[in-house]
């Protein structure tokens, strides 16, 4: 029996939306996931009209829909953005490569600028030369903290106000659940946040425009709107903790679909007691990006690539930032533990 | 069987990184042990080697010296180690918080489960020691009776209630069997907070629970189960569709009448016996549930959301684990009792599937219970402690978290629910979806574009609708799993029904009150 449209009721319903359980046509599938993401966009005054925005697109699912939305909101609302991609680059072989080709597709399709910023030319180490060093494990810690500096460096270049990312709920509901089960309440606090404010210099804000949308809602955008985007893991070995977490909350989502807002209403509303100690924000003593500590994470992770201890940036070894700032060496001790990293 | 114990112990404790004073115990132990020279009884074997995983510095272990000083090289058992660590936590917990104050009158909630059996076990160990250590409030025990609501027949209800009062007969303390039943009764003050200060018990309550001993509460109990209340009860907990919403009901009756034994029978505290492993999977659970504001009331030490009644939870520093070995060690009695959850499969619920996330997780990684336990520690509760009446959920009570801002996660759901039935809903064929799986529960939401009938205003929508306003985020998911509000306890319904004059009453004074003033009843 053809169910029709619940909103429109004239059509006939092409899907049941993953949020709702709504039978929907196309077409008001469409307008109702464009006008949710205006909504977050509108609620939450994400953006003011004449900002140059960048999207950082990886190719993947997620940037690719919110390249398209953006450029569709931005015309039907008349935000007034100025909108550019940009891409981050960290040389991995037959998997970055392929998906900058599909950037490179979309800014052609969409007409926006595109600006690729490598790791190569940020930090003179590819995805590639760092595995090689570091092993397969631990390297998404390499990856993830260049790219956070990667895409600011890049903003920075461009001079855009903003970068927005392809965030979805469900990224959002699962970092909330790997820091319940991390333990890590200062991040358990801002996780959920759906901008940054300007942290200061050399920071762009960041804000997560689909930060409401199921990841399945994406998906099933893309394929009706025959979005042309690259769908393939990273061929490094993905985060084996984070994949328990991302298993949970899709067994949380089969049972109440609803699950994935809730655990974000849970992050929005959680409050920490006082007296509960938080990391203070300072600036990178080497190159003056944010840090808690005294040397930024990324200039440890590259200090370490550099004299051959990769382990350094791995696990907490605040003690040593002094020696690394004086480029005092280390002592053997502190090297041989430093050297391994599988172990 | 020996053997058995120390391997358990060993995990236990490298769980626990917060006891070095067991496990220096432990090691101090071996060495002795393995001092004594090699024998064949397996008690004097080296059997721990237990690496010390915590800083060093911690504070030194009392019994331990003062055990070797008494006999000079006698070898201390594993056993008696064990209890005086144990003992020392539990005495520990109650003794830092300062929450219980010698001759207050506290209730222990006991299901006959093996945290609260051993609970139950510390509470009896710490009123029979000396003087000088003694525990030193008045304890008394109380047990709900489920059976009802999962459907267990009469006679084995009984049975399990004579094994508890077995248990809590030998005890000594007064103890109070309810039925669950019995929360059809309750009256409306059972969903309100009251203060703290006021003349919380009534000299009379207070002699009843003192001089009643051991028969009296189970002699009350029994008669006042009926067919009728028991079936109303299983209506009440059959219109929940889901197993996720029918747990959290359950849990809610059973709190409420929690606070309402304490209440009526003089008790200012209830101790419940939740694990750390409980509390963690209860951390995951409630995070899941949308209950975020309410974490550290769901998993703290202690949680005043009722004012008069202090729920305090002195288990919490203990792993499933090391409840388990002591309750083997020293046959602790325990009782069986089947849940909503036994045998359901590992996606039945949200609870069931946090359980089994969280187990299985901690076989790999075994400091996740205690991490996510340590999450729990560093939280507090929103929006302060005490908040008017109207500010809080009708069923857990806890402070609203519906006032949220335009950008929120609250307000995106709702947008999604209006954009897809935003036409008039009257001319929606409404196709008949069974409302019994779990994937269509939220499509009878708050349109009631699916299941609740052919028009958006079905005729039990408005008054479902009245309710969903009282409660707080993650209550009204559980309203919105219900197929109608019809089977809730009157005592519920009649609060509802008050808050909505009171509010009405207020709107049509708003434009002459001044500021928004606060406990007003």
């Amino acid at each position: 029996m053809p169910v029709s449209c619940s909103s429109c009721v004239e059509k006939r319903a092409m899907l049941k939306r993953p949020k709702t359980g709504h039978s929907l046509c196309k077409e008001c599938f469409f307008m109702a996931f464009e006008e949710e993401v205006h909504q977050t966009i509108v609620n939450a005054s994400l953006f003011k009209s004449g900002e140059t925005v960048a999207i950082a697109a990886s190719g993947g699912k997620d940037s690719t829909v919110l390249a398209h939305v953006m450029k569709v909101l931005n015309e039907r609302y008349n935000y007034g953005l100025e909108l550019m991609l940009i891409s981050v680059d960290e040389g991995i072989t037959g998997y970055r490569d392929d998906s900058l080709e599909t950037v490179k597709r979309n800014q052609q399709q969409y007409e926006l600028p595109l600006k690729i910023v490598s790791y190569e030319e940020l930090y003179g180490w590819t995805m590639d030369a760092i595995v090689k060093q570091v092993g397969r494990k631990n390297n998404c810690t390499f990856c993830g903290v260049f790219r956070r500096q990667a895409l600011d460096r890049g903003a920075l270049m461009l001079k855009v106000d903003k970068i927005c990312t392809g965030h979805n709920a469900d990224d959002v509901a699962e970092t909330v659940l790997m820091n319940v089960l991390r333990g890590d309440i200062a991040r358990l606090r801002r996780c959920t946040t759906i901008s940054t404010a300007s942290e200061g210099e050399g920071v762009v804000p960041r804000c997560k425009p689909l930060k409401y949308a199921y990841e399945k809602e994406i998906v099933l955008y893309a394929y009706f709107k025959k979005l042309d985007y690259f769908s393939t893991e990273c061929i490094y070995s993905p985060n084996a903790y984070r994949g328990h977490a991302r298993t949970f909350l899709k067994d949380l989502e089969s049972i109440r679909p609803s699950s994935i807002v809730d655990i974000i209403h849970s992050g929005e509303n959680l409050s920490v007691r006082e007296g509960v100690k938080m990391p203070v924000q300072g600036t990178c003593s080497r190159c003056g990006y944010i840090s808690s500590q005294a040397l930024c994470k990324s200039c440890v992770l590259l200090e370490g690539l550099n004299r051959g201890l990769p382990k350094l940036g791995i696990g907490k070894h605040h003690r040593l930032h002094g020696k690394i700032l004086s480029q005092q060496p280390l002592t053997e001790k502190e090297e041989r533990k430093l050297k391994s990293v599988e172990s | 069987m020996f053997l058995f114990f120390i391997s358990e112990l060993k995990d236990a404790v490298r769980v626990r990184h917060s006891c070095p004073l067991f496990v220096k115990c432990l090691q101090k132990m071996c060495q002795m042990q393995r001092g004594a020279g090699s024998s064949s009884d397996p008690c004097r074997r080296p059997l721990l080697q237990v690496r010390p995983t915590w800083e060093v510095g911690a504070p030194p272990c009392s019994f331990f010296n003062e055990s070797r000083t008494g006999s000079g090289s006698c070898c201390l058992s594993v056993r008696s180690c064990f209890r005086e660590y144990f003992t020392h936590k539990f005495r520990a917990m109650l003794g830092k918080t300062r929450l219980i104050f010698p001759g207050e009158k506290v209730l222990l909630a006991v299901s006959g489960g093996p945290s609260s059996s051993a609970m139950l076990s510390q509470v009896q160990q710490g009123l029979g020691q000396s003087a000088q250590k003694k525990l030193r409030f008045l304890p008394g025990l109380v047990h709900i009776d489920e059976g009802g609501a999962l459907g267990l027949s009469l006679g084995e209800r009984q049975r399990l209630v004579s094994e508890l009062k077995a248990i809590f007969q030998t005890s000594g303390f007064p103890f109070h069997v309810i039925p669950l039943e019995q929360v059809l009764d309750l009256p409306t003050s059972a969903v309100n907070t009251t203060p703290p200060s006021s003349d919380r018990a009534p000299d009379c309550y207070k002699a009843a629970g003192d001089g009643g001993e051991l028969q009296q509460g189970g002699a009350l109990a029994e008669p006042s189960v009926h067919e009728a209340q028991t079936r109303s009860l299983q209506q009440l907990l059959g219109s929940a569709t889901t197993l996720t919403a029918k747990e959290e009901l359950l849990r809610t009756l059973r709190q409420h009448l929690l606070v309402h034994e304490a209440r009526t029978r003089g008790y200012s505290k209830l101790l419940l016996g939740e694990s750390c492993t409980r509390l963690a999977v209860r951390l995951l659970t409630c995070v899941s549930l949308g209950r975020g504001a309410h974490l550290a009331q769901d998993t703290g030490f202690s949680d005043c959301r009722f004012g008069d009644v202090t729920f305090v939870r002195p288990m919490r520093e203990f792993s499933a684990k090391e409840i388990a070995v002591y309750n083997h060690m020293f046959r602790v009695p325990t009782v069986v009792i089947p849940s909503l959850e036994t045998k359901t499969l590992e996606k039945a619920s949200i609870q069931r599937l946090s359980e089994s996330f969280v187990s299985r997780l901690q076989q790999d990684f075994p400091s996740t219970v205690s991490t996510i336990y340590r999450t729990s520690e560093k939280l507090q509760t929103a929006g302060g402690g005490c908040c008017e009446e109207d500010g809080r959920c009708l069923l857990c009570l806890c402070s609203l978290d519906t006032a949220a801002g335009k950008a929120s996660a609250l307000q995106a759901r709702l947008i999604s629910e209006q954009l897809c039935c935003q036409k008039p809903a009257g001319t929606v064929k409404v196709e008949p979806s069974p409302p019994a799986g779990p994937c269509c529960s939220s499509a009878d939401g708050e349109c009631g574009s699916a299941a609740g009938g052919a028009v958006c205003c079905s005729s039990e929508a408005p008054e479902k609708k009245d309710l969903q306003k009282l409660l707080c985020y993650s209550c009204q998911l559980t309203l919105r799993d219900m197929s109608s509000v019809a089977h809730l306890p009157q005592y519920i319904l009649t609060e509802a029904q008050r808050r909505k004059r009171r509010s009405l009453m207020k709107d049509e004074i708003s434009e002459f009150l001044l500021e928004e003033e606060e406990g007003s009843s």
